[in-house]
């Protein structure tokens, strides 16, 4: 079976996050590089969110099983370091999805989060659309996620932080 | 010389897997749930940061050797992480400013590993350094609650403070495998992170309204090997499964 490289992208946008499942390894931009070789051998780049992301095998393997499941026969999934991936990286679709889905997108750009002992980030209640919210937690549910409780609506939520 | 650079890595990947492995014990057991999961998230990204840097030394041996190999089949005198990380974790204010001595040299350390001449530590630097950033605030700021806290917080982190503090030195000294690396522009001259480690920890214990250690002897020995008792029990726990079942499978 020949099969383009934007096929396989296409195909890569049905796989979904383990962890967050209205994302799609697309819309998070971990599947970096697509190359098909001409005996129809395909290698899929990947980056990890965070090093010890432990969803990552399980994404490895989806995406492996995906490819297979459309026909391609040498699937191989290789994990890169760099450049580091980054939340400016998600996609609008992806911020949309989020939001939708009850967790506050990552606000700003990454480049800021680089300053030590910073302040408090303002994040908007994917809820109520309040600006009055407040840091639970650092951590959250996951390393990629900060905990959240709006002062308005009183609902707690997940922000995902910048990266 | 490759030994070098795989002794060089392994201490990083050393440092990152075996508090990783103490903070580990810690999850189930936080002071209140957000907290358990703050810290279980660090440990996780410090064991990925050991992954990484396992990863590496394993190629940087060659042959037959594993990430899997490095973490579970060296013994104590082959480990090369500092002496403070394999403390045991005390009570909770012990535990947080461990990690905020530790995480704030970390981050000094990370910043300018990014500049390293080896192409695969930048990479990991690259990565690693958005985290570590994320786990000195955390830590920070948890000093800085309990220092500020209630007369008893204050006290027993005042007093964390003055019992880690003759562990602190060893991040701080040269020996001559790191002034290879230096030479070589691969790795970080630590002596000259001291300043900024010296000023951002003053800076914070002010904040926290506690008493900066003077410095006075300090304990050396793990970058080479010599470690204290408590390191053995780490290992053990660690490493008795895949000693005992060797193709163990999840
Ligand atoms: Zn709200």
């Amino acid at each position: 079976m020949v099969v383009t490289e934007a096929q396989i992208w296409d195909w890569l946008a049905e796989v979904k996050d383990p962890e967050i499942p209205v994302l799609t390894v697309q819309d998070l931009g971990i599947a970096r590089e697509v190359l098909v070789k001409e005996e129809g051998a395909v290698t899929v780049k990947i980056t990890p969110t965070y090093s010890g992301c432990p969803a990552m095998n399980e994404i490895e393997q989806n995406i492996r099983q995906k490819l297979e499941a459309e026909g391609v026969e040498k699937v191989q999934v290789e994990t890169i370091l760099s450049p580091p991936w980054t939340t400016d990286w998600m996609s609008a679709e992806g911020r949309r999805k989020l939001k939708e889905y009850g967790i506050a997108p990552p606000e700003g750009s990454s480049a800021d989060k680089k300053t030590l002992f910073g302040t408090e980030k303002k994040v908007t209640c994917p809820h109520c659309d309040s600006r009055n919210t407040k840091m639970v937690s650092q951590f959250g549910s996951t390393a990629c996620k900060s905990l959240y409780q709006c002062q308005d609506c009183r609902e707690p939520f997940d922000y995902f932080k910048c990266l | 010389m490759e030994n070098d650079k795989l002794e060089y890595v392994l201490r990083l990947g050393d440092n990152a897997l075996i508090l990783g492995q103490r903070l580990s014990a810690w999850c189930g057991y936080g002071p209140v749930l957000e907290q358990d999961i703050a810290l279980s998230n660090i440990a996780l990204d410090q064991l990925g940061q050991a992954r990484m840097l396992m990863q590496y030394a394993a190629e940087l041996k060659g042959g037959e050797a594993t990430e899997d190999g490095m973490a579970f089949f060296r013994d104590v005198f082959d480990y090369h992480n500092l002496l403070l990380l394999e403390l045991e974790n005390g009570h909770w204010g012990d535990t947080v400013v461990r990690q905020f001595l530790f995480d704030t040299f970390n981050y000094f350390f990370y910043t300018e590993l990014l500049q390293s001449a080896d192409e695969r530590l930048q990479s990991i630097a690259q990565k690693a350094i958005k985290e570590v950033t994320y786990h000195a605030q955390w830590s920070a700021e948890w000093v800085i609650r309990l220092g500020d806290g209630t007369e008893e917080s204050h006290q027993k982190a005042q007093k964390s403070l003055n019992d880690l503090w003759e562990w602190t030195g060893e991040m701080f000294t040269m020996d001559e495998l790191e002034r290879r690396m230096v030479e070589q522009g691969i790795g970080v001259d630590v002596a000259a992170l001291k300043t900024r480690w010296d000023d951002k920890v003053a800076e914070i214990l002010d904040l926290a309204t506690l008493q900066k250690p003077e410095d006075d002897w300090m304990q050396s020995g793990g970058k080479q090997g010599e470690h204290t008792e408590y390191l053995g029990y780490v290992l053990a726990e660690m490493q008795h499964l895949p000693r005992m079942y060797p193709d163990a499978q999840w």
